[in-house]
């Protein structure tokens, strides 16, 4: 089976720092959803930074597809298939939660198409329906992650990476992110998925990473390392 | 285009026409002076200025401080054209020389633009306030645009229909492009440019196009200004002016395209207002701006947009669509709520949303907006 998606000896500086000392990571399957957990400043946004072409890495390879992704601009990023949901969200907040949707689709330009798959979404997300014409900073914190995910999701991408969904919400919030990953998971899409909360990250994925201070520590099955006695002392405070 | 969107075009224009008329029977049958119609003149001109500018700044959101020098460029360039021409009044050979102008002043612009407009950060406002003085610097210097003395000789073939017109066809033109796909990219990259180009906007060829199309008009509005004056000084526009601009576009609201134009005629006729009063003039003029901007700091429009469907609105009937009215700077094809531009008041209703529901998100974001100032 060939590999959808590969991090290769990933090298990131800051400057003097090493940010990220030679990952390697890797997507096997479509439909696979591997999670990427590591505490509060081991790289994992770098590495989100790397992928989106955003910063440079002194040595290491991605690949994606038959794409060498280094070597694609970003702006093009999204039409090889990759869509990512970034940290912090990043939604346009003085455009309105459809033109947010449209911009999603920005690569696609079958219109039919768009209008069928924004339905689509609104009729998943009622709260964004309703809210479909006023301006995207109104939404609640809860609602904007949502959009922001709802908004890669408009590009129907091949690959998904999400930089900490649950970052700054509200545990029920947080449950109700996870259940939208794992709908998405269970209609085809692979998903990569970056998370401080090891906890709930684990419990939905197939495969995991453990990354600490640059480093991939742990990988595995993801059940399986809910179990394992060292991921559970350093991750799960248990 | 769709039905409804055409028969907009349609009866916004039927509505320029009117106000057109107005005018225009006011200025013939001579119920008011003269010079309130070489103000109307100007207000048109600076209008165009005004809105073009609010492409730059308000749409693109890219702070320009020369605007005023593209302006110039436009001005000396259409003024030698027509007067190498020697037909003084010849309508065919001012537009000619308007749309030239035009051309000098967006390709000037394309220049200032390449270095700065790929960075992220305030650069283009420092590189364009260079600019506005060095094209003062070099009209100062060169012979044929009279060499530090008043270029003169220009005829005064503008008058306020054409003004008039040209402004029309400016709004409709940055209006349309707007509300079209680009337009959409474009609003997308000043709400957030890293997620415009992870979204697959090409950053830097829009915010190219954006600035050239602001400098072109910029460009015209200055060819009309150098042939309703008829003589040109390079310090007219130096930054001074280019702030004059700026004061147009805030007051009127960022990202509305009528509220620049409102504005600038506004401040047009305002130290004519009150010339009677000459010592308080700059003084009622300054507390007027201050008061403004206290109690309307999103502009006199905000991010609205003048037309039959406010009106509309305004009158409780639904007008044409079901969505009443819509602003240009937000949104393609829905109602806008007037969302301040300064910032603290947008923060202050979005955390008081994210407080109700139990959840915050600023910090976390401002952090990543400082983390990504100026790199790229
Ligand atoms: N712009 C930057 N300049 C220098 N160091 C940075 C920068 N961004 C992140 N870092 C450092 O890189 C490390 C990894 O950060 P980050 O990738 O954001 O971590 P995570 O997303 O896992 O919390 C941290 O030590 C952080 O301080
Ligand atoms: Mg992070």
């Amino acid at each position: 089976m060939s590999t959808l998606f590969a991090i290769r000896d990933l090298h990131i500086f800051y400057g003097s720092i090493h940010a990220v000392k030679g990952i390697n990571l890797e997507i096997k399957e479509e439909g696979e959803l591997v999670s990427l957990i590591g505490a509060n400043g081991a790289g994992k946004t770098t590495i989100m930074h790397c992928i989106s072409g955003l910063l440079r890495p002194r040595q290491g390879q991605i690949l994606f597809k038959e794409y060498d992704l280094l070597k694609v601009k970003p702006e093009n990023i999204l039409e090889t298939g990759l869509a990512q949901v970034p940290e912090g969200r990043r939604i346009f907040t003085r455009l309105t939660v459809e033109d947010n949707l449209e911009m999603g689709a920005y690569t696609r330009h079958k219109k039919s198409e768009i209008k069928a798959d924004m339905e689509k979404i609104f009729q998943r997300f009622p709260r964004l329906a309703e809210r479909r014409r006023q301006p995207a900073g109104t939404l609640s914190g809860g609602e904007q992650q949502m959009l922001a995910i709802a908004r890669a999701m408009m590009s129907r991408p091949k690959l998904l990476l999400m930089d900490e969904p649950s970052m700054g919400l509200a545990p029920l919030l947080v449950r109700e992110v996870f259940d939208l990953i794992q709908e998405m998971r269970s209609e085809g899409t692979t998903i990569l998925l970056v998370e401080q909360n090891a906890r709930m990250a684990l419990s939905i994925a197939d495969r995991a990473y453990v990354l600490e201070t640059g480093r991939i520590v742990h990988e595995g099955v993801a059940s399986e390392m809910l179990h394992d006695e060292r991921i559970r002392e350093a991750y799960l405070g248990s | 285009m769709t039905k409804s969107k055409f028969l907009s075009y349609v009866v916004n224009l039927i509505a320029a026409a009117a106000v057109f008329l107005a005018f225009h029977l006011l200025f013939s049958g001579g119920v008011v002076s003269r010079s309130y119609r070489d103000l109307f003149t100007l207000g048109c001109i600076y209008s165009i200025a005004a809105v073009s500018l609010n492409l730059s700044t308000g749409l693109l959101g890219e702070l320009c401080l020369g605007h005023a020098g593209f302006m110039s460029v436009g001005a000396y360039t259409s003024a030698l054209i027509t007067i190498s021409f020697d037909k003084p009044g010849d309508m065919p050979i001012l537009l000619l020389s308007l749309v030239i102008g035009g051309l000098l002043a967006a390709l000037s612009g394309i220049i200032v633009g390449i270095p700065a407009l790929r960075l992220r950060g305030d650069y283009l406002a420092i590189t364009t306030l260079a600019f506005g003085e060095i094209v003062k610097v070099i009209v100062r210097a060169l012979k044929i645009t009279g060499g530090g003395q008043p270029m003169t000789g220009i005829s005064l073939t503008t008058n306020y229909t054409l003004s008039y017109w040209i402004l029309i066809i400016t709004i409709i033109i940055i209006y349309t492009l707007i509300r079209s796909r680009h337009g959409r990219a474009i609003l997308s990259i000043r709400e957030d440019d890293i997620a415009a180009e992870a979204s697959g906007v090409a950053v830097t060829r829009y915010k190219l196009l954006a600035f050239s199309l602001s400098a072109f008009f910029a460009g015209v509005a200055g060819g009309l200004y150098a042939h309703y004056q008829g003589v040109l000084e390079p310090q007219f526009f130096d930054y001074n002016q280019s702030i004059n601009f700026m004061v147009m576009v805030v007051l009127g609201g960022i990202g509305s395209l009528t509220g620049s134009v409102i504005s600038a005629f506004f401040l047009t006729l305002l130290p004519e207002i009150l010339r009677g009063l000459a010592v308080y003039r700059t003084l009622i003029y300054s507390v007027v701006l201050v008061l403004l901007m206290l109690y309307r700091p999103e502009g006199l429009l905000g991010q609205k947009e003048l037309s039959q469907r406010l009106f509309a609105r305004l009158l409780g009937r639904n007008g044409l669509r079901t969505s009443p009215q819509s602003g240009v700077g937000g949104s393609s094809a829905s109602p806008q709520e007037n969302i301040p531009v300064s910032g603290t008041a947008e923060r202050k209703a979005d955390s008081a949303v994210s407080d109700r529901l139990g959840t915050s998100t600023g910090a976390p974001e401002e952090a990543l907006e400082r983390k990504w100032k100026g790199r790229r």
